[in-house]
């Protein structure tokens, strides 16, 4: 594609798409990021994400100044201290520390989770729209049972059963995921088989695994970034409410959802305890979807409606 | 019509089975049953005869058949935390407050949803709009156990206006049902939104106004009629999302409901009794999902399977 460029004097230049054009689509498009949700997201997760033991003024899980330091209120307010910029809970450790090692664990939980159920979604949905006939139909009809089942309750049995860890959120993430993923890839699956370039590709000579992976796969790696984007969040959310309830992480771990739940019972007379990682929680998820939203209108507007 | 009935019945039919499946695996993966109910230093013997007399010592299958044909009869197994008592009943007996904390926070989020998704839809981009996506996204973003935490600390404990805790007047239950209505507010506005955006464009919504009816009909009668019917199918699981999401609203206001009944299990790793409200609320979600499709189909002719 060609773009126009008008010069200073009006007269219009034609430009090629070369690498100049490339670099310019590009620097058009990074004017146009919503800058804000990725400087929250940066801030609040990936850098404490990857840099927690460096950025972490004390250690998440033990108290720098033992049961003597319990409570303490955060910097700005009376009786704060600079040891503790967002305060103490009530074991006396660190609640700012606490938050930049519980983005770790709400990035691992939510990234392998996707990997996971993503990886199989895509696989059977490619399958079953490439191939449809009774594959198909017994795909999707997986698929509508696994979305029929209510979410939190399968992920409350499977915790349950499981014992609470990492591992067990990880399986539920994936349990739910993958049914999404499935259905969203072999309907798009479905038109894009009908496209001249699929049947060329067969007319080439190319196997189905090469056709399914060199041509169709290619073509919806956009739908996977905007739902991977939009859930990610979704995600976030559902470890916290699992942590909240008991059934997620467990104690001493650093995990958000987990922090709101100790701050639960110290509302009344230490309001930081929850406060804070609820905040964390709440600019994570609404940046990914202020991001998913933003991707969805740029790479896919046919996703409206998710 | 007849083949969606039958299909989306006997979806709904293996859901149910899969749930009592899961649930069912449950009470066995997390551990040999007889360990709860026996003392350590129960002799070979003693096992045994329990193993026995509870059925243990048959195949798996078996036990899953006498455990489906109990369940038929309203049979959950006994509560190990409240001994004596059989699950079903507990779970039963907690439900009223549930059902009527998840009816009054449906009733706000339609009353404050249906009007601004209106309005924002046919102002757009005005300031309903404005003030309806901030809403709708705060909505997705919010964990609603944290956003109950912080209600609670703002009207009860800092303005002293409303009880922290527990059941009683209409007081009691302003906060909670604001906390488990929150998200469903948003779910429903960006559903009317994006429907009444759509039929807006109508042929026969431009023939109403030809016509000179009032603005008012055009919008209630014309519009919102038609716009009415998607989100209708969501009805079903915006229900049954507020019931599970009772859960945690539950637990952070200390709502004697089944919500709190789950947590108090989970706590105890009461599996019967956890296994029990698994079955009940799947059932319900399943069941509610289910009438509301079969609803649908009758209001709109189109919907088909495939």
């Amino acid at each position: 594609m060609a773009t126009e460029i008008t010069s200073a004097t009006g007269v219009g230049v034609r430009q090629s798409n070369g690498v100049l054009g490339g670099v310019l689509t590009v620097a058009a498009e990074a004017r146009r990021l919503p800058l804000i949700p990725i400087i929250v997201l940066l801030v609040v997760l990936i850098i404490p994400a990857i840099f927690a033991d460096v950025i972490a003024p004390h250690d998440p899980v033990k108290s720098p100044l033992g049961l003597t330091g319990r409570l303490q209120p955060p910097v700005w307010s009376e009786g704060g201290s600079s040891t503790h910029i967002l305060g103490s809970d009530k074991v006396g450790r660190d609640v700012l520390s606490r938050i930049i090692h519980g983005s770790r664990v709400s990035m691992q939980i939510s990234l392998v989770g996707i990997g996971i159920g993503g990886f199989i979604g895509v696989i059977l949905g490619l399958i079953a729209g490439y191939y449809g006939g009774r594959v198909d139909q017994l795909i999707m009809r997986v698929v509508d049972v696994s979305l029929s089942i209510p979410t939190v309750l399968l992920a409350l049995s499977l915790a349950v059963a499981l014992g609470p860890g990492l591992d067990t959120i990880v399986i539920v993430v994936a349990a739910l995921l993958w049914a999404v993923y499935c259905r969203q890839v072999r309907g798009e699956t479905l038109v894009m088989k009908e496209r001249d370039f699929i049947a060329r590709a067969r007319a080439a000579g190319c196997s189905d695994a090469r056709i399914i992976f060199r041509h169709l796969l290619p073509n919806i790696v956009n739908t996977l970034i905007v739902l991977a984007t939009l859930q990610l969040g979704l995600i976030i959310l559902l470890e916290a409410s699992l942590s909240f309830l008991g059934v997620g992480l467990s104690p001493p771990t650093p995990a958000w959802g987990l922090m709101v739940a100790e701050g639960r019972e110290l509302i009344i007379t230490a309001w930081w305890v929850a406060m804070f990682p609820g905040i964390a929680i709440m600019l994570t998820v609404l940046s990914f979807n202020l991001l998913g939203d933003w991707l969805r209108d740029r790479l896919d507007p046919m996703l409206r409606h998710i | 019509m007849q083949r969606y009935l039958i299909i989306r019945t006997a979806q709904a039919l293996v859901a149910l089975w899969v749930v009592t499946v899961v649930s069912f695996g449950l009470t066995r993966v997390s551990g040999d049953p007889l360990d709860t109910f026996l003392p350590e230093e129960a002799t070979q013997e003693q096992i045994d005869r329990m193993r026995a007399r509870w059925g243990l010592d048959k195949p798996l299958v078996v036990q899953y058949g006498v455990f489906l044909g109990n369940a038929f009869k309203g049979d959950l197994g006994d509560s190990l935390k409240y001994p004596g008592s059989k699950a079903a009943d507990i779970v039963i007996e907690r439900m009223p407050p549930t059902l009527q904390l998840a009816g009054i926070a449906m009733a706000i989020a339609l009353v404050i949803a249906v009007p601004i998704g209106v309005l924002s839809a046919i102002k757009k981009d005005s300031v309903f709009d404005y003030v309806g996506k901030t809403l709708a996204l705060a909505g997705q973003s919010i964990p609603s156990f944290w956003l109950g935490i912080v209600l609670m600390w703002f009207f009860a404990v800092h303005l002293d206006l409303l009880p922290t805790s527990g059941k009683g007047g209409v007081k009691h239950f302003i906060l909670p049902a604001i906390t488990l209505g929150w998200f469903q507010t948003a779910a429903i506005m960006r559903l009317v939104r994006s429907a009444m955006l759509e039929t807006q464009d109508g042929e026969y919504v431009k023939l109403a106004r030809i016509k000179g009816l009032s603005e008012w009909k055009v919008v209630w009668k014309h519009c919102f009629r038609n716009a009415a019917i998607p989100p209708l199918t969501y009805f079903g699981i915006l229900l049954a999302n507020t019931l599970t999401g009772s859960l945690t609203t539950e637990v952070v206001f200390n709502w004697p409901g089944t919500g709190q009944l789950a947590f108090t299990a989970v706590l105890y790793r009461d599996t019967q009794l956890i296994q029990a409200i698994v079955l009940v609320f799947a059932s319900m979600f399943i069941f509610l999902t289910l009438l509301v499709d079969v609803l649908y189909a009758y209001l709109d002719p189109r919907i088909r399977y495939d």
